[in-house]
């Protein structure tokens, strides 16, 4: 449904002298197919949202090919958005129109006459349980409202693909779960959906497939299961903060990590901000050693943690990077 | 083309519909061209004698066409506003995902700017009658058509330049920068006739001045003089040139 070949974008930024390059996007391939709930994750400023934009038509890619609904993007971008919905971080709604006026503008934006808008906008008022303030101002909703809102705009011209800008950002759990057993509705419907998020819950949870993006390339790609059996066994995550002291002394972390990396034990090991992590093929026998290996070094473990593997270990083993950093 | 103007006009409806239901902001926009009139009306006979006024009726031809001179120059300057503040709610991404033309986009809007300003003028008008305004209504008409296309020049400017700098501050500075000497040179306060000569050589090259002058020349009902078709002319290929200009623009990065 979706295919990318080398896709890049850069910006200008700056003035005169001052003036720099950034490489938003560099050389992203992707394949999304039909039906298929595709996941974007990644930090902020990743290039997720410029790699969205350029799928919707909404910036002009500096390099590389795409086809989307099987229309080559760079020639046919007209016929791309006839296809796509787009909903967007920030809203794109009028404030002082009402969620009826809303539906009936996008729709008819889309080329529907009049009286079939009218009745599009009915079924979609119904369909996202807006029909309560459909005819108050979109200023007076809720944030959950408000999308839901624009969700029901994205996909009133029943398109074929569409994209979902950080869906979740700034809900509610309970607001959440609900978006997310929306987009599910929307995929039983035939939709193939493309989101971005940095959400590794969102990603794990409503994903059939990711993709992983650091500084506009990508990282990892697959099944949220498969990228987490990459990494087997088990998570110790080692916090360094001294019990007394609440922070970590110059250069401990350095000698906790030189000293576990040898050891046979450990499989990998990542260094973090305030303490390591070791991929262990089992964790039960492998944290009384670490204990008594830091201890005979004269280094004092903080806290100790144990877990299975997560796409932020995923992240972290391929950037040297958390997620959540 | 028809799609260009269904879309235009679809958005224009919008717009127009959203803006009648705020009064608040109706009334905004006709204070300032309101409180000019009226604040000058009872000094403008003595104030236009030096140009050969000498009635109310005289003088309010010499000041109403330089009145609506700046009202559309300024009016269209600062329609750029408008425009930023919709990009940053996400407005324009939005109705430009969709097959919306985004000349009819941006025409949309430009329109309901230009309709503003007329409007504006109208009002000033009707209310300038009773102080004694008296211009015929065949002249007062093609008048409003010069100050529209005089508007769509200033706006599709605007809305240029606001895509550029992608900033309020930056586009006041230049708006505020360049608007005062582009108005001064443009005989709105006092017509250029009565300028020294470098300067109406400097306003040659000012199609606002033409504007103006154009717009004096309507309300002195001379249809013969020739400024009149030539502002019109002038107006018309500059505003053609920015809508090209900032419609380009619109098509490809807006953020």
């Amino acid at each position: 449904m979706i295919e990318t070949s080398d896709l890049r974008k850069s910006y200008r930024t700056g003035r005169g002298h001052k003036a720099s390059t950034v490489d938003a996007v560099r050389g992203v391939d992707l394949k999304v197919d039909a039906r298929e709930i595709f996941g974007f994750l990644g930090p902020n400023g990743a290039g997720k949202t410029t790699t969205l934009r350029m799928l919707a038509t909404l910036l002009e890619p500096d390099g590389g090919t795409a086809t989307v609904a099987g229309i080559d993007l760079l020639r046919h971008p007209e016929r791309v958005r006839a296809q796509v919905g787009y909903v967007a971080q920030t809203s794109g709604t009028y404030d002082r129109a009402t969620a009826r006026q809303e539906l009936v503008l996008q729709a008819r934006m889309h080329g529907i006459a009049k009286a079939q808008a009218i009745e599009l906008s009915e079924k979609a008022l119904d369909a996202f349980h807006l029909g309560e303030f459909a005819d108050r101002r979109v200023s007076t909703y809720s944030g959950g409202q408000k999308r839901r809102l624009d969700v029901a705009l994205g996909v009133i011209h029943q398109p074929q693909v569409l994209f979902l800008d950080e869906p979740t950002a700034g809900l509610d759990p309970p607001t959440r779960a609900r978006m997310w057993d929306e987009v599910r509705r929307l995929r039983e419907l035939g939709m193939t959906i493309f989101l971005t998020t940095h959400y590794l819950d969102e990603a794990d949870a409503l994903c059939d497939r990711i993709a992983i993006i650091d500084h506009g390339q990508i990282v990892a790609e697959g099944t949220p299961e498969d990228l987490k059996r990459q990494i087997s066994g088990d998570v110790v995550t080692v916090g360094l903060d001294g019990a007394q002291t609440a922070s970590v002394e110059d250069g401990t972390v350095n000698v906790a990590a030189k000293l576990l990396r040898g050891q046979p034990y450990v499989r990998d090991l990542e260094v973090l901000d305030d303490g390591v992590r070791l991929y262990v093929d089992s964790g039960a026998t492998a944290i009384p050693q670490v204990i008594r290996d830091l201890a005979a070094s004269g280094v004092e473990p903080g806290t100790i943690e144990l877990r299975r593997p997560t796409l932020d270990d995923v992240f972290l083993v391929k950037t040297g990077r958390s997620l959540e950093e | 083309m028809i799609k260009v103007a269904r879309d235009a006009w679809l958005i224009f409806q919008r717009e127009v519909d959203l803006m009648l239901h705020n009064p608040v902001a109706l009334a905004f926009s006709l204070a300032q061209p309101i409180t000019y009139l009226v604040l000058f009306a009872p000094f403008l006979r003595e104030a236009m004698s030096g140009q050969g006024a000498t009635s109310y009726a005289d003088a309010y031809r010499i000041y109403v066409p330089g009145l609506f001179g700046a009202m559309g120059l300024f009016g269209g300057l600062f329609a750029g506003y408008a425009l930023l503040y919709a990009i940053r709610a996400g407005i324009i991404d939005r109705c430009r995902v969709t097959p919306l033309s985004r000349t009819g986009l941006l025409l949309g809007r430009a329109m309901r700017d230009v309709a503003t300003i007329v409007l504006q003028a109208v009002i000033i008008t009707i209310a300038a009658l009773p102080f004694g305004l008296r211009v015929g209504l065949g002249y007062l008409l093609l008048s409003y058509v010069l100050l529209a296309v005089m508007a769509l020049l200033a706006t599709a400017l605007s809305y240029g330049l606001a895509m550029l700098v992608r900033n309020e501050n930056s586009l006041g500075s230049i708006v505020n920068t360049v608007g005062q000497p582009v108005s001064l040179l443009a005989g709105v306060l006092i017509p250029l006739a009565l300028a020294p000569l470098w300067m109406q050589k400097v306003a040659l090259w000012n199609p606002f001045a033409w504007a103006t002058s154009g717009l004096r020349a309507l309300f002195n009902e001379d249809l013969a003089d020739p400024v009149v078709w030539q502002s019109l002319a002038i107006s018309t290929v500059l505003m053609l040139g920015a809508v090209v200009w900032t419609a380009r623009q619109f098509g490809r990065d807006v953020r």
